[in-house]
C-alpha cells in the first residue's frame, strides 16, 4: 500500500509577484500534481498561477556549508549603494 | 413523508389573477418567460442535477483513497451545491409554492424530483465515481457553454458562472479515467465496470420531450442534440487515452425528468432531508 | 484541530532513552542548537537538530495530522443530513479544511525524515494517537455546531501560539490553519445560538450537546500540567507555548460567557467566578475517563479507526493505478 511522490506549490498570488512556496502535495504525476495543488492550496482565491515540482528535484544548499556558502558575501560592502558617499547636494543618484 | 400539495383550481385562480394584476411593462416585472411552469421546471431539473449529485459526491468526504482526492471530490461537491443553490433559488422566486431554494431541496418527494438518474447513482467505488462523473460533466460542460448565451439573463447569467467549475469537473474525471484504465490490471476491470453501470444512463441527457422542445424553440433552454456528436466524440477520446472499449450500447433507462427515478433516489433522499422533515418548524 | 502531545501511558516510558541519545550527540552542537531556539530563531529541516527535538516534533505533528484526519469523521457524519444548503455547504466545507489541514502537517512532519506513509501506518496499527475527542459519537445536528464552538474553540487556543513554534515547516503550517480555521468555531457558535433559541425540541438538542461535549473538550487541553513531564522541555524548545492548565484555564474563561449568552447551562455545578484570580473555578475533571479513551477505549474508537483503515485499504488499487499508469507512461517514452 502505496503513497505518492511528494511535489512542492508554489502559487502567484496575482499578477507581478513571483511565485512563493506555500507546501507540497502527494500525487501520482505532474498533471495530477497540478489538480491536486488547486484543490489543496488555491481554495480560497490565494493564486493566478501555480507551480509544481517534484520535491526530490529540488537542489538544496546544504546548512552546515552555511559559511563557505553565504559568508563571503558578507564583505563585499561595495556591492550595496550605502558604500559610496556622494555630497548632499548632488541629486537624482 | 407527506407527498407535495397539488395546485388546487383556487391557487390556479390566484395565480391568474396575480398574472392579470401586474401592470403591463411595470419596472422590474418578471418577464413572461421566466413565469411559466415549462421553465420552471427546466430550471428545476438543471438545480435536482447539481444537487443530487453534490449530495452524492459529499458521501465520499473521509473516505477517499488519499487525502488530494478527498479534498478534490469535496471542491467538486461545494460547487455542485453552490449551483443547486442558485438554480433552486432561481426557480423558487418564480414558484409561489416554494419560498426558497432550501423548500425546493427538503420538502419535495421523489415524484417532483426532475434530475437525471445517472447523478442518482451510487457512487460504489472510485471507478464508478468517477465514470459518473465523466459522464455527466461532460454533458453539462457542453450544456452550460451553450446556455450561457441563453435568451434569459438569469438563467444565462448561472450557467456562465458555473461552466467554469465544471470545465474543471471534466478534466478531473477525465484525467483519473485515463489513469484507472491505463493503470493496473485490477484498475482496468474496476474502471469498466464502472463505465458498463452507468452506460445506460446517457441517452436520457439527450432526451427532448415537447416541453423541452418549446423551450428550446423560445430560446430559453439548449437542445442537448445539438452537442450529443461532440459529447460521443470526446468521450471515445477519453476512452481511447485510457485504452477501454466503449460499454456495449443498452437499452436506455428513461423517466427521471419526468419523477420516475431509480429506487436509490428515495434513499437519498430519506437521509437528505430527514432534518427539515422531521422539524418542519425549525430553522436552522 | 490540535490535539495536546498525548503518550500511551501516564508516564512516558522514553525518558532515559532521551537522555542517552542526547548524551551520543557533540554538545557542542546542542548547544548552538539550544541558543538558536532560545533567540527565536527558525530551524528549516535541513539544519543540525538533537535527535530527541526531531522525535518529538515528528510525534507531535504527526498526532496533530492525525487527529485532523480522524476530526474529519465525526462532522462528516452529517454532511448528507445538513438541513439547508447553506448548513451543508459550510459543514462540507470545514470538513475538507481539515483534511486540508492534515495535509499540510503531514507534509510538514516529512520534512523530520518520516514519510506521511509511515505515520498513516503508525495511527492504523494504534501506534500513533489522535485527540481524544473524536472517539465520541456525533448523534444530533446540535452535536455539529458544539464541536465547531467547543472543540475548534479549544484547538484555536492551543493552535494560534504554535504559529510562532521553532521548527519553520510546522510554523508556517500553522499560519495557514489558523488563517482557515477562523470561520469555524464562529460557524459553530452560530448555529449553536439558532438552535438554543429555536424550538423546544431544538433548545433540547442544544443542550443535550453541551452536556456530552463540554468536558471532553477540558481534556482536549491534555493532562494537567503535574503529569504532562515533557511540558518544560518541549516549551524551551518553543514547540509548546503554554501549558494545559494555562490553556484550559483560558478556555473556560473565554467559553462560559458564551454559554450564558446562549442560554445554555455549563454541566458543571463546581462553576463559580472567583472574583481573586479572575477566572472561574470549575469542577475535577474525570481523568480516568481521559486516559481510556487515550488507551483507545473511547465510546466510537473502533469506528474511528475502522473507518480510517477502510479508506486507505480500499483506495489501495487507486494509489497504485495512477503510479502503474506513470510508470506505463514513463516506460512509452523512453522506448
Amino acid at each position: 500500500m502505496s503513497d505518492w511522490p511528494l511535489w512542492e506549490v508554489f502559487v502567484r498570488a496575482k499578477g507581478g509577484l513571483s511565485h512563493r512556496h506555500v507546501g507540497s502535495v502527494h500525487a501520482p504525476d505532474r498533471e495530477m500534481a497540478l489538480n491536486h495543488a488547486r484543490d489543496t492550496y488555491t481554495r480560497r482565491l490565494e493564486g493566478v498561477s501555480l507551480w509544481v515540482v517534484k520535491s526530490s528535484d529540488i537542489v538544496a544548499s546544504d546548512p552546515d556549508q552555511s559559511g563557505p556558502t553565504f559568508e563571503p558575501a558578507a564583505d563585499k560592502v561595495y556591492r550595496h549603494p550605502t558604500f559610496y558617499e556622494i555630497p548632499d547636494e548632488v541629486k537624482h543618484i | 413523508m407527506p407527498s407535495l400539495p397539488t395546485i388546487s383550481e383556487k391557487d390556479e385562480a390566484r395565480a391568474a389573477a396575480s398574472d392579470a394584476g401586474a401592470p403591463e411593462g411595470s419596472f422590474d416585472a418578471p418577464t413572461a418567460s421566466a413565469h411559466d411552469e415549462a421553465t420552471i421546471a427546466y430550471v428545476t431539473s438543471l438545480g435536482d442535477d447539481a444537487l443530487i449529485l453534490g449530495q452524492r459526491l459529499s458521501e465520499w468526504c473521509g473516505h477517499a483513497p488519499a487525502l488530494e482526492v478527498d479534498l478534490s471530490l469535496a471542491n467538486m461537491g461545494l460547487d455542485l451545491i453552490g449551483q443547486a443553490t442558485n438554480w433552486l433559488g432561481l426557480a423558487a422566486r418564480h414558484d409561489e409554492r416554494y419560498a426558497n431554494a432550501d423548500a425546493l431541496a427538503f420538502h419535495r418527494d421523489v415524484l417532483d424530483f426532475r434530475n437525471c438518474l445517472l447523478v442518482e447513482q451510487p457512487n460504489g467505488d472510485f471507478a464508478q465515481t468517477m465514470a459518473r462523473q465523466l459522464l455527466f460533466s461532460t454533458w453539462q460542460h457542453l450544456l452550460l457553454e451553450r446556455l450561457a448565451g441563453a435568451s434569459d439573463e438569469a438563467i444565462a447569467g448561472i450557467a456562465a458562472k458555473s461552466v467554469k467549475e465544471v470545465a474543471y469537473h471534466r478534466e478531473l474525471s477525465h484525467d483519473w479515467v485515463v489513469r484507472l484504465g491505463d493503470g493496473t490490471e485490477e484498475s482496468k476491470r474496476r474502471m469498466a465496470a464502472g463505465l458498463d453501470w452507468c452506460w445506460r444512463f446517457i441517452p436520457e441527457l439527450f432526451e427532448v420531450t415537447e416541453e423541452l422542445e418549446a423551450l428550446v424553440q423560445r430560446g430559453i433552454a439548449v437542445d442537448p442534440r445539438s452537442f450529443e456528436e461532440e459529447y460521443r466524440a470526446a468521450l471515445a477520446a477519453t476512452l481511447e487515452e485510457a485504452t477501454l472499449d466503449a460499454p456495449a450500447e443498452q437499452r436506455p433507462i428513461l423517466g427521471g425528468r419526468r419523477g420516475h427515478h431509480s429506487e436509490h433516489l428515495g434513499h437519498l433522499l430519506a437521509v437528505m432531508q430527514y432534518l427539515p422533515r422531521t422539524y418542519p418548524e425549525a430553522k436552522w | 484541530m490540535y490535539t495536546t502531545e498525548l503518550d500511551k501511558q501516564k508516564q512516558p516510558p522514553e525518558g532515559a532513552n532521551v537522555t542517552a541519545i542526547d548524551g551520543a550527540e557533540d554538545p557542542a552542537l546542542v548547544e548552538a542548537f539550544e541558543a538558536r531556539v532560545a533567540a527565536d530563531e527558525f530551524i528549516e529541516p535541513k539544519d543540525w537538530m538533537p535527535e530527541a527535538y526531531r522525535k518529538t516534533l515528528v510525534r507531535q505533528i504527526s498526532q496533530h495530522a492525525h487527529s485532523e484526519i480522524v476530526g474529519m469523521l465525526p462532522e462528516g457524519n452529517w454532511i448528507t443530513r445538513a438541513p439547508s444548503l447553506r448548513r451543508k455547504a459550510i459543514l462540507l466545507a470545514k470538513v475538507q479544511d481539515e483534511g486540508g489541514h492534515g495535509l499540510y502537517l503531514y507534509c510538514a512532519a516529512e520534512t523530520l525524515g518520516t514519510s506521511r506513509e509511515e505515520m498513516i501506518e503508525a495511527l492504523h496499527s494504534g501506534k500513533a494517537k489522535y485527540s481524544t475527542i473524536f472517539n465520541y459519537p456525533t448523534l444530533t445536528w446540535a452535536d455539529i455546531a458544539a464541536i465547531g464552538w467547543l472543540v475548534d474553540g479549544a484547538a484555536i487556543m492551543n493552535q494560534v501560539p504554535l504559529q510562532r513554534a521553532s521548527y519553520g515547516p510546522y510554523a508556517r503550517a500553522m499560519v495557514r490553519v489558523c488563517k482557515e480555521e477562523s470561520f469555524h468555531q464562529r460557524q459553530g457558535y452560530e448555529a449553536m445560538l439558532v438552535l438554543a433559541n429555536g424550538t423546544p425540541e431544538q433548545k433540547r438538542m442544544a443542550q443535550d450537546a453541551i452536556n456530552r461535549w463540554w468536558w471532553p473538550s477540558l481534556m482536549m487541553f491534555g493532562p494537567p500540567d503535574d503529569q504532562s513531564p515533557n511540558t518544560e522541555r518541549s516549551m524551551r524548545w518553543r514547540i509548546k507555548r503554554e501549558t494545559n492548565d494555562e490553556l484550559r484555564q483560558k478556555f473556560v474563561d473565554i467559553t462560559v460567557p458564551q454559554a450564558e449568552f446562549a442560554g445554555l447551562t455549563v454541566p458543571d455545578p463546581d462553576l463559580s467566578w472567583n472574583e481573586a484570580k479572575g477566572g472561574y473555578d470549575f469542577g475535577e475533571i474525570d481523568w480516568e475517563e481521559f486516559y481510556a479513551v487515550v488507551r483507545g477505549e473511547g465510546p466510537v474508537a473502533k469506528e474511528r479507526m475502522k473507518a480510517r483503515r477502510d479508506a486507505w485499504e480500499d483506495g489501495a488499487w487507486v494509489r497504485e493505478a495512477a503510479d502503474a499508469h506513470e510508470a506505463k507512461k514513463a516506460a512509452r517514452k523512453v522506448a
